[in-house]
Order: structure tokens, then C-alpha cells, then sequence
């Protein structure tokens, strides 16, 4: 589990340009990592890419925290 | 020139360019914004950086909504076109980036550029091939002089040395096949010209309402007086017979500028290199110039023999090399001509830069569809 925590902090870190330790769990991509609603569309591409999941768009649009995120990928990771 | 370093050329009949080399956008804009632009926006935005920078003008609340962009490209992101299109072959539409769309149009270079200085005033696009950015420098001109800006950041961009613009060129057969000897490959007016070569990069000038500029103290570096625009009317690509189009987009310039075709000592020629474009617009030079282009005292060059052709990004950068002729009073030459066509029959200022007085100099610009801009400019004397 806390591989999924590691991956996704770094996909952020990556995609947004931020700062490791503003990756926190209850930070909003939005709200506090910088990002506009494409960088988010952006981002769900990378978390699918990267976990080999489909995202679909009525989910995504749920995900709007770090922790969001992570807690998603983990209940629908395969074989998990 | 030299071989294409930017792509894979396995197959391409074509195999070089006028490539920007090392070229590092990061020096432009930061690293997370610069993945969602074309190649074309990021030279906009690094062309932009550097005329802004030269003239001094300074965008802030008192003037914003009077300082406009309007950035011409031929083609806007072939690069990003290309990557994501194979990234939909590949994984279906799912895999379309979100930016595809906002980093590949056109307009979107001027969108960046006004985002970058907070220029809120008139913000617009042309796409008329390889006439964008002397259509944007002439129409951003009209702008300021109907009074609807005071400055505006104007020219083109052009980032088309990918596998589907060289590409495509190629099936054309517009460019240059010299690929044993890219250096002299481009050789507008001589007998051995055989087409164009692909260039790439942005052309930007700062184009500022005569009082605006004095009351600012800026640098004034020349004057647009003229501007004039035609079509062809003739071909999807090939020009009329005689230039006839070029010759109306010049005479109608010189009349918006007021001046004779006497009076103008320089013209930067749009002449690509290509057999048949080179010719007709001589032809057309000098039906419009009569017995002083004949006679050799006009001086004509084409300085694409040195940058390549930067397509929609042409007229911006030859607009600016014009506007140093005359600041400087040297012709730029023809580089690579070793014959003259006989059909060619100006002074080409062949192959080293010549002092002359230059006043007036027009620059030329034509695009595929027959659409033609010519611009002419008055060489700044602090009056």
C-alpha cells in the first residue's frame, strides 16, 4: 500500500511541479497544488498509465485530493 | 543547414533543414507549462522575451488593456499534432491529452504571449502559410493606426521540421533534394535552385503608436508605413503568371506608404529557392521598379539562403532583418549563387553584405493558397 502512497506522490511531484512535501495527503490538486481542470484530466491519464486502471470520467471527477487518489487506485488496482 | 537531428529520417527523401539547434525552452517558460505547447509557442515566447526585453516596453495596469499580440503560424503544433495522434493509434481517444488541442492551434501562441505580459488588448492569429506573420505585422499595424492599440507584440512562429511537415513538403516537391550538400542547398535566383529548405523559429517585432513610443523614450528602431495584401486568384499553390499577385501586394503597399517605387533602396524578397516562385517574383520587382531594378541600383535579396524558410515564421523574422539593413545601411546578401538564372536579372547582392543607403526598404512575403503581404518601412531618423 505504501507503494501506491510513493507512486502517486511522485506522478504529482512530476506532472504539477511541486514541491515533495506539499504533496500531502489532504491536498487538493485544485485548491492547493496548482493545478487547472486539464492538469487534473492529465494527471487521472498518468494514474492509469502508471497502475494500469481505467479511470472513468463519473470517478474522476471525484478525485480531487492526494488522498483521494491513492485510496482509489488501491480498491481498484488489479489483482489487489 | 544541415542533416535533421529532430527525427528518425529512415525513409524521408528529404533529409535536412535549418534547424534551431539546442535550443532550451525551459530558459522561456517554466517546466510544467512548457509541456502543454507546441514547439511553435515555445519560439514565440522566446522571441517574444527577446524583443520585449530590447524595446523596454513594460506591460503593467496603466496600459495593458491598449497592448495587444497578434502571432501568425503557417501550421501551429505539427509536433503535438503528430504525438498524439500516434498516442490515439496507439490507446485509443482515451489517450489524447488534454492538451492537445490548446497546445497545437494556431492562435495559441498569441494566447501565451498576452497570458505571459498581461497584454489584454486585441489578441489575434493569422494562417496564411507562409504570408502569416507579415499579414500579422501589417494587420497589427492597421491596429494601432484605426487606434484600437498603442503597442503590439507582432510577427510569427513555425515549428514544421517533423516527419509530416518535411514530409509533406517533400511530396510536394517544394524543397531542395540537395542532401549531399545541405550548405549551399538553399540558392534563391541561381540556375541551380531546386526548392526550398525548411527552417523553423519565431520572428517578433514590437510595433508601438509613434507617440506612445516617443512619450515612453523608447529605442526606435524604423518605421511601417506600408502594408499591402492581394491573392492571386490562380492556384492552390503555384503563383500567377508574371507575379502578378506580388506585383499588386507591392504597389499596393507603396501607396498606403505614400512613396514612389523610386524611393525604395532595399527589398527583402520572400524568393524561397524554388525554380518557378524565385523567377515570377523578379519578374514581378521589376514591372513594379521599372529600369532601376534593371538597371541594378535596387537592391533585392533573399536572406532565407541563410536562415532556411521559417514559413509562417518568414515575414516576422525578415521584417526584423529589414529593419537592421536600414538601421545598419548594409544589404544583407544572396548567399549561394554561383549563376544567375537569366531569368533573374536584379542585383541579388550576391553572396557578401554590401554598404548602401537604404531609407525605404519593402519586404515580401508569399503563402500557398496565392495569398500575398508586402510591408514597407521607413528607416528611422528621429524626426
Amino acid at each position: 500500500m505504501a507503494a501506491v502512497d510513493e507512486k502517486v506522490k511522485q506522478i504529482i511531484v512530476e506532472q504539477l511541479q511541486v514541491d515533495e512535501a506539499e504533496v500531502t495527503p489532504g491536498a487538493s490538486f485544485q485548491e492547493d497544488l496548482g493545478a487547472d481542470s486539464l492538469d487534473v484530466v492529465e494527471l487521472v491519464m498518468q494514474f492509469e498509465e502508471a497502475f494500469d486502471i481505467q479511470i472513468p470520467d463519473e470517478d474522476a471527477e471525484k478525485i480531487k485530493t492526494v488522498k483521494d487518489a491513492v485510496d482509489y487506485i488501491e480498491k481498484n488496482q488489479k489483482g489487489k | 543547414m544541415a542533416e535533421i537531428k529532430a527525427f528518425d529520417l529512415t525513409g524521408h527523401p528529404v533529409r535536412f533543414a535549418a534547424e534551431v539547434k539546442d535550443f532550451d525552452p525551459l530558459l522561456f517558460v517554466d517546466k510544467k507549462e512548457s509541456r502543454k505547447m507546441g514547439r511553435f509557442i515555445h519560439f514565440a515566447l522566446a522571441a517574444s522575451a527577446e524583443a520585449m526585453a530590447h524595446s523596454g516596453l513594460v506591460v503593467d495596469e496603466t496600459n495593458q488593456d491598449r497592448v495587444g499580440v497578434h502571432i501568425g503560424s503557417g501550421i501551429g503544433g505539427f509536433d503535438v499534432i503528430e504525438r498524439e495522434h500516434s498516442n490515439m493509434l496507439a490507446g485509443g481517444p482515451r489517450k489524447i491529452s488534454p492538451f492537445f488541442i490548446p497546445g497545437s492551434i494556431v492562435n495559441l501562441a498569441a494566447g501565451h504571449v498576452s497570458i505571459k505580459y498581461r497584454a489584454r488588448g486585441p489578441n489575434e492569429a493569422t494562417a496564411t502559410a507562409c504570408t502569416s506573420s507579415a499579414h500579422s505585422i501589417g494587420d497589427a499595424f492597421r491596429i494601432i493606426q484605426r487606434g484600437d492599440a498603442d503597442a503590439m507584440i507582432a510577427g510569427g512562429t513555425e515549428a514544421a521540421i517533423t516527419p509530416m511537415g518535411v514530409g509533406g513538403f517533400a511530396a510536394m516537391k517544394a524543397l531542395s533534394t540537395r542532401n549531399e550538400d545541405p550548405e549551399h542547398a538553399c540558392r534563391p535566383f541561381d540556375k541551380d535552385r531546386d526548392g526550398f529548405v525548411v527552417g523553423e523559429g519565431a520572428g517578433i517585432l514590437i510595433l508601438e503608436e509613434l507617440e506612445f513610443a516617443k512619450a515612453r523614450g523608447a529605442n526606435i528602431l524604423g518605421e511601417v508605413i506600408g502594408y499591402g495584401m492581394s491573392a492571386d486568384a490562380f492556384h492552390m499553390t503555384g503563383m500567377a503568371p508574371e507575379g502578378e499577385g506580388c506585383f499588386r501586394a507591392m504597389n499596393a503597399a507603396l501607396k498606403v506608404a505614400g512613396i514612389s517605387p523610386d524611393q525604395i533602396d532595399y527589398v527583402n524578397a520572400h524568393a524561397t529557392s524554388t525554380p518557378l516562385g524565385d523567377a515570377l517574383e523578379s519578374k514581378a520587382i521589376e514591372n513594379v521598379f521599372g529600369e532601376r531594378a534593371l538597371n541594378q541600383t535596387l537592391l533585392v535579396s533573399s536572406t532565407k539562403s541563410m536562415t532556411g524558410h521559417l514559413l509562417g515564421g518568414a515575414g516576422g523574422l525578415e521584417a526584423g532583418i529589414t529593419l537592421m539593413a536600414m538601421l545598419h545601411q548594409i544589404a544583407p546578401p544572396t548567399m549561394n549563387i554561383v549563376e544567375l538564372d537569366p531569368e533573374c536579372r536584379l542585383n541579388y547582392v550576391p553572396n557578401k553584405p554590401v554598404a548602401a543607403k537604404i531609407d525605404y526598404a519593402l519586404s515580401n512575403s508569399f503563402g500557398f493558397g496565392g495569398t500575398n503581404g508586402s510591408l514597407v518601412f521607413k528607416r528611422w531618423t528621429g524626426e
